[in-house]
């Protein structure tokens, strides 16, 4: 396979995990600022900001980190690149250069994704929920990735699709869990507060997971669990050992399909070896923010290695 | 396609359909079809057809126009039918055209005989702008420069037929012609029982035999060929990876290719791989930067060197460009006799060459009946279309041929056949032209069938799809 091609398909994917992250980002934001707001700490539009690596943009763009303007600026600036509207884009546009790669549904779902989207760029800010549009981005995602499991051949070009999505939930993940953990709690004396149960909540909620945590774990919503569920637990559908897992699928269909191991294929498997050995305890004991903060580098660096070994043709 | 202002004469335009009143044998069929299809069918069926080429994808963009990129090229359902006998004629035409112009490349990028036998002046062809210096001595695999013709001929009689011109560099609008074939036979299956229709599906293999029989020299086996096109933003990139789907080859850009050592390697997934033909949509000015201009983003740097030395073939080769001017089109009729020893079967447009004293009498004095272009003018710059023009126009024109003679030819103005055509009114005839698609590599290959044009407007003889015209499916029927 080209390697532009792979690179397009590891594209559309990363692309279209990433606007359903912003959009669950957005959620979260939404849900936390209805709580009556306490004095003294920072507000968690800011953290959202933060987490989501869009910060710089949004200061240069805007002055306040209010709802609304973060709402546009997450979900409809294509300034941002990593805002809804573009990532669907991006997607888009990646599926039409390799169209032929693709399923005539798998590209209907794209394109019915970015026609939806230019109708509700049309659209008056003021009759559009912040929750029909999450609801909506997760639908389409969700048509997309169908369509694929669906109908793709399962060749080299869906492993690539694979990858980007399992390397994009990886990070997303645990950016997600980092914004909670270290952003939105700065202060030590909140731990195990009300507030801090309701912040939980609506990070499992966000993820789509709050029903699942509690038929996994009974009872009373912990930092130990929810670490556990969104890290260490293979069941969990979104956490990093599951996510790790499916990059490591993926490389370990095109180290066979190839006749060819790379460096990615090591790198996996000593992220995946790491977070077997792991305890709760070890991740509580180093602190969750630096444990997070070495894992997404540790994601950054396999992503690096994917692409010097299959998305430049260079490697011999 | 010049076929801009190509002047009206408001005589009687030979309608395909028609002859002395009554249905000519190929439409037979259709005649039933029609009147069997109500108006809201029709315009059901109409919509149908429109939601199928969006979904497939088709559309055409349109540089420095703006307005919606996704742009669909207007679908007429009327078929355009010819009989077997009239395509025996036109393919054995087409095909003796085809093989005359690359005899006429090989030749002039060689000894140049047709210019030392005086049967073309040697200006036209070696200070020709296509004129690829750069491969002057090369002999492509097989002898062929150009392995896709596109012969673009409109229709004026039931037995006369008129090359316009000829495409020898990349010829596009294939896709179409199968597209139009596969939305017909979705829609109307009846009518494909009912008429014995030759198929046109098997051209991507045809295309791919051609491509792999002109594999370079130093390639052994089964050939590496892929399509080079400037990428997802050129108007015709839809076809290009069309094609690429159905030949079951990689579409590449410049950048996923290299050159290394004596061989053109593209980049994949398990590392480099070899290239061993391009059939390549990009113009020649923009293959290599090292040759040509070194400003392309587009083409692959010493891409060249390989092609010379043997390493790959590129299709169509570099400088095949010179056969397809306007000036040299003139002397294609010259060709065929030349290095065929054959009558030309299909004819070119009459011209006259203002350059030349007794043609030159013939034009100023019949200036109102005929239609004059400079030669090197396009796009309906700087022509004059006689019947349709003022006195005075007329007059300056004249002034302007005798001042300077040899930049003008005149041609007389054709009554291009019409078809009937799908119309908000109901069923209209509407100028159409033609062009097949001619295949040349170890053999010489036609499909039965090609692109037909229609000009929606009426009485407009413009096809241009930039310019409001739509395509149609062309049916050639089986003895």
């Amino acid at each position: 396979m080209l390697s532009r091609t792979a690179d397009n398909l590891f594209w559309i994917a990363r692309y279209m995990e990433r606007a359903e992250t912003m959009a669950r980002l957005l959620e979260v934001g939404a849900r936390i600022s209805l709580l009556p707001s306490v004095h003294g700490y920072r507000s968690e539009w800011d953290s959202l900001l933060q987490a989501s690596g869009t910060a710089d943009g949004f200061d240069r763009k805007y002055a306040e980190p209010v709802a609304r303007n973060i709402e546009s600026y997450l979900f409809f600036d294509h300034d941002n690149p990593s805002s809804v509207a573009s990532c669907l884009r991006q997607a888009r546009e990646n599926g039409r250069i390799v169209r032929t790669a693709l399923t005539t549904q798998v590209w209907d779902a794209l394109n019915t994704a970015f026609q939806e989207l230019k109708q509700l760029e049309r659209q008056p800010r003021s009759e559009l929920e912040l929750t029909q549009l999450t609801d909506w981005v997760t639908r389409h995602a969700a048509m997309v990735r169908g369509s694929i499991g669906a109908t793709l051949l399962r060749n080299d070009g869906y492993d690539f699709l694979n990858l980007g999505y399992c390397l994009e939930r990886a990070d997303a993940t645990a950016r997600l869990l980092d914004v909670k953990y270290y952003v939105l709690l700065p202060r030590v004396e909140f731990v195990g507060s009300g507030l801090d149960n309701y912040q939980w909540m609506t990070l499992l909620r966000a993820l789509s997971l709050h029903r699942a945590f509690h038929w996994t774990y009974a009872g009373e919503i912990t930092a130990r669990k929810i670490a556990d569920f969104l890290i260490l637990n293979p069941q969990s559908p979104r956490s990093l050992v599951t996510s790790v897992e499916g990059i490591n699928h993926a490389l370990h269909r095109l180290g066979r399909a190839y006749g060819r191991e790379t460096v990615a294929q090591v790198r996996g498997r000593q992220l995946n070896d790491m977070l077997e050995r792991v305890t709760v305890e070890d991740i509580f004991d180093e602190g969750m923010h630096e444990f997070l903060t070495r894992f997404i580098g540790d994601v950054a660096t396999l992503g690096y290695h994917v692409w010097e070994s299959y998305l430049t043709g260079d490697v011999r | 396609m010049a076929m801009q202002g190509k002047a009206v004469r408001v005589t009687t335009y030979f309608n395909e359909m028609f002859q002395d009143g009554e249905v000519r044998i190929p439409y037979s069929r259709l005649e039933g079809w029609t009147k069997r299809m109500p108006d809201a069918l029709r315009h059901m069926k109409q919509a149908e057809a429109e939601a199928l080429f969006r979904r497939i994808g088709i559309t055409f963009a349109v540089y420095g126009e703006g307005g919606d990129p996704d742009r669909l090229i207007p679908f007429d359902m009327f078929p355009r039918v010819f009989t077997a006998a009239e395509w025996a004629r036109l393919e054995r035409g087409i095909k003796q055209r085809a093989r005359a112009l690359n005899a006429f490349l090989v030749d002039v990028y060689g000894r140049g005989e047709i210019v030392r036998a005086g049967r073309i002046p040697a200006h036209l062809v070696y200070r020709n702008a296509a004129f690829e210096k750069s491969v002057v001595g090369f002999v492509p695999p097989k002898g062929v420069y150009s392995h896709i013709v596109g012969i673009d001929l409109v229709r004026t009689g039931a037995d006369e037929f008129f090359v316009l011109e000829d495409n020898c560099r990349t010829p596009s609008g294939v896709s179409y012609m199968l597209e139009n074939r596969e939305i017909m036979m979705r829609m109307f299956p009846d009518l494909f029982r009912e008429n014995r229709i030759e198929p046109v599906d098997n051209y991507p293999l045809l295309l791919r035999r051609t491509l792999a029989s002109v594999a370079p020299a130093k390639c052994k086996g089964d050939p590496t060929i892929v399509i080079l096109t400037p990428g997802h933003f050129n108007s015709a990139y839809y076809e290009h990876s069309f094609l690429a789907d159905l030949m079951g080859v990689e579409l590449v850009e410049g950048q996923d290719l290299f050159v290394e050592g004596e061989y053109v390697w593209m980049r994949t997934t398990e590392g480099p791989k070899r290239v061993d033909v391009i059939y390549r949509r990009i113009d020649d000015a923009y293959i290599d930067p090292l040759c040509f201009r070194p400003d392309s983003m587009l083409g692959v740097p010493g891409l060249m060197d390989v092609y010379r030395s043997g390493g790959v073939n590129i299709c169509s080769c570099p400088g095949a460009g010179v056969a397809d001017d306007k000036a040299v089109y003139t002397f294609v009729p010259e060709m065929i006799r030349f290095y065929l020893g054959e009558e030309p079967i299909l004819n070119n447009v009459p011209t006259w060459q203002c350059a030349k004293e007794d043609d030159r009498k013939y034009v100023l004095e019949n200036l109102k009946d005929l239609v004059v272009k400079e030669v090197h003018g396009s796009g309906g710059y700087g022509m004059l279309v006689g019947p349709k023009s003022t006195r005075d126009q007329i007059e300056r024109f004249h002034a302007r041929i005798s001042e300077d003679p040899g930049n003008y030819i005149a041609q007389p103005t054709l009554a291009l056949s019409t078809t009937p055509t799908f119309v908000d009114e109901g069923i209209a005839p509407r100028h159409v032209d033609l062009r097949p698609y001619c295949l040349v590599g170890e053999r010489v290959e036609l499909v039965p069938g090609g692109l037909t044009r229609v000009a929606l407007t009426e009485g407009s003889l413009v096809v241009n799809s930039s310019q409001g015209g739509g395509v149609k499916d062309t049916w050639v029927l089986a003895e």
